[in-house]
């Protein structure tokens, strides 16, 4: 070998130990779960004893009635909680966005709820629902009221795993939108107080505008995380009642475990997946879309200056 | 009618005052500069009279209207900012109609206002551009754009050229003041470069330590400063300073110092006379020495020589201090040996050396 191709190689020479970890911990999984919905798999079999069945997993899934119910609970609690968590952290965020003494405390105080494990997060809002010694019910009745059934109805056990989510995520969405809001260029919000803009109109036409790339990946991610919620609700419903709360990754998990069909848990994994891909390709091509867009007018003005 | 007037105004953070007791009125129609080195307080005393800064005492008035505590947008001024603080969001179009459309001005009103400006600005073709697509000196000219299409009656402009190229710098320059002359609005203008200072401004207020160091026209300060701090720096290359004592010779005062005497002719004199035994310096600006070949005019080494094409500015010594002469000169000059200097009499300023006033 001649010292000119020894240079050309050096450079993947260092790079293929990251290289057979990327393939090992990320690749292997990924291609794994793809070959396993293809297969008639339960747990007490070795993988190359299960017999292979083509896309009859996935044609089962889409007939399936309960399959069908978790997807659907699963897209309506992420669209629930996400704009929910929206509104909420960016509100704050624009509330809080102010010199005041003790907010790095404050700010503190309200990122904590992200940093509890789901596990504890889960249990403490199934013994705060708890029909009677729960702190909900118990206010309510000695306040005059009904008790609420919490975790045994359904609408209300939607209700019940929402609240707590976003509890939990709403502080994720306020940091980021706040470090969005102070990375603002402080003289465009100074021309806009010239240019007559009430604190409204600030919010509506500068502020929001100027953080939305932000957003949409501080969006993005939370969605991704909400298709894949499963701890809070293990913990606080499992599912129920009925199909109620059951969303998918809790069925994945039912699927495997319960029923012990691997190769249909994993069509299901893989369905899940491909929702999260076109959700993230659909934002990595809007970003490319407007950077080329952005590259074309400069390059235009670079010939015409 | 004075249109602003400044009075008493004040501004400290904590114990710290920035500006004290700043009083200063403007004419309608009169382009002020501020200028002063940095932290002199001129940009505070722009965004305090803009709103975007509260007073720590004193009152604003414009047009007789106490507008101290008053919101920026209820003062009718237009502002351009350092950076520009374009709309990076909105196109050029957008970013010039912001103020018109929150105004709620009829579209077709906006759309003639927008047109107008962007042609007298050379920004027709770039309307739909956003800020981003643009070079620096099209955003300079979009933020003029934004302040010129609002009418306002005061326009206020916080170091708009600084962020420029020289070359770029120098054309727009011409460019706002043609501006002005055509739009003849109250214009106050923060810079910390002098020539700016000169070449725009009806009047020039010289600010240090957050205080009024002197307000004139350009001639003014150039031909009569009022203290050492003005003197210097107004006027490029700037002001050489000789330090001398005043002595009675006769019945006339002379500047003496270390290798130089300058005798003052007697009406001068007689006003000097009182200053007599005091230590002052001596004033001279480099274009302040004459070349001549009398035999008893100052002999200077020429150290260095920075040759500019029609004039050469020599490096000299003179009273153990260095010093630049300004000499007319089509060829560069060699550098050693000596050349005899006379000082014109109107070219002597003198500042006491302890108060830095002039005498």
């Amino acid at each position: 070998m001649n010292a000119s191709t020894a240079n050309r190689l050096t450079p993947y020479l260092f790079l293929a130990p990251a290289g057979v970890i990327l393939l090992g911990a990320l690749i292997y999984p990924i291609g794994y779960v793809i070959y396993a919905s293809f297969l008639d798999w339960n747990p007490s079999q070795r993988i190359g004893e299960a017999a292979f069945v083509g896309l009859k997993n996935y044609k089962k899934l889409l007939g399936d009635g309960a399959f069908r119910e978790s997807l659907w609970v699963t897209l309506k609690f992420a669209a629930v909680v996400v704009s929910a968590e929206m509104v909420l952290g960016v509100g704050l965020a624009l509330l809080l966005d102010r010199k005041m003494r003790g907010m790095s405390i404050l700010r503190t105080l309200f990122i904590l709820p992200m940093m509890i494990a789901p596990i504890v997060v889960g249990l403490m809002w199934r013994y705060m629902y708890h029909p009677t010694i729960g702190i909900f019910n118990r206010t309510l009745v000695s306040l005059g009221f009904e008790p609420v059934p919490w975790l045994s109805d359904a609408n209300w056990a939607f209700a019940a795993v929402v609240i707590a989510d976003i509890w939990q995520w709403t502080p994720f969405i306020f940091i980021l939108s706040l470090a969005a809001l102070q990375s603002l260029p402080r003289s465009a919000l100074e021309a806009a107080r010239i240019d007559g803009a009430t604190g409204w109109q600030t919010i509506l036409y500068i502020k929001l505008p100027l953080m939305l790339p932000v957003l949409i990946v501080t969006m993005l991610l939370r969605l991704i995380d909400a298709f894949k919620v499963l701890e809070v609700i293990l913990v606080m419903t499992n599912g129920g009642p009925g199909l109620a709360t059951e969303i998918l990754s809790l069925r994945i998990n039912r699927t495997a475990s319960e029923f012990r069909a691997l190769g249909e848990a994993a069509a299901m994994s893989n369905i899940l997946l491909m929702v999260l891909m076109s959700l993230t390709l659909a934002m990595f091509l809007y970003t490319k879309a407007m950077e080329a867009r952005a590259r074309a007018m400069r390059s235009q003005n670079d010939e015409e200056a | 009618m004075p249109e602003i007037r400044i009075e008493n105004l004040r501004k400290a953070y904590g114990e710290h005052a920035v500006i004290e007791g700043l009083n200063l009125e403007m004419a309608d129609g009169e382009f002020t500069v501020l200028v002063g080195p940095s932290g002199c307080g001129k940009s505070t005393t722009l965004r305090m009279i803009a709103g975007l800064e509260s007073c720590s005492g004193g009152a604003i008035l414009i047009d007789g209207r106490d507008v101290t505590h008053l919101e920026p947008k209820e003062r009718g001024l237009a502002m351009v900012f350092q950076d520009y603080a374009l709309y990076p969001h909105m196109n050029v179009a957008k970013n010039m109609s912001f103020a018109l459309r929150l105004a709620r001005y009829p579209a077709a009103e906006i759309d003639k206002r927008v047109r107008e400006v962007a042609r007298t600005l050379d920004l027709t073709p770039y309307l739909d551009r956003k800020p981003g697509e643009l070079s620096g000196g099209q955003r300079q000219r979009v933020a003029m754009g934004r302040a010129l299409v609002r009418d306002a009656g005061t326009f206020l402009f916080d170091e708009p050229l600084s962020n420029l190229d020289a070359k770029l710098r120098g054309h727009m320059r011409a460019e706002l003041a043609l501006m002005s002359r055509r739009i003849r609005k109250n214009m106050i203008y923060v810079t910390h470069d002098q020539v700016e200072a000169m070449t725009l401004g009806d009047r020039i207020v010289v600010m240090r330590h957050g205080k009024i160091m002197q307000a004139g026209s350009p001639e003014e300060l150039y031909r009569r400063p009022a203290n050492r701090f003005v003197a210097g720096f107004i006027g490029s290359p700037t002001m050489n300073f000789l330090k001398a004592d005043l002595v009675a010779e006769g019945d006339r005062v002379v500047a003496v110092g270390q290798g130089f005497r300058f005798p003052f002719a007697a009406e001068r004199s007689a006003a000097l006379r009182s200053f007599v035994g005091r230590a002052v310096d001596v004033g001279i600006r480099p274009s302040g020495f004459i070349a001549s070949e009398a035999p008893d005019a100052l002999q200077l080494p020429v150290i260095l020589s920075e040759y500019l094409g029609a004039q050469s500015i020599i490096i000299s010594e003179l009273g153990g201090a260095r010093i630049a002469i300004e000499v007319n000169a089509p060829q560069p000059l060699t550098v050693g040996g000596t050349r005899g200097f006379e000082v014109a009499a109107d070219g002597i300023h003198l500042f006491d050396s302890k108060t830095e006033n002039a005498l």
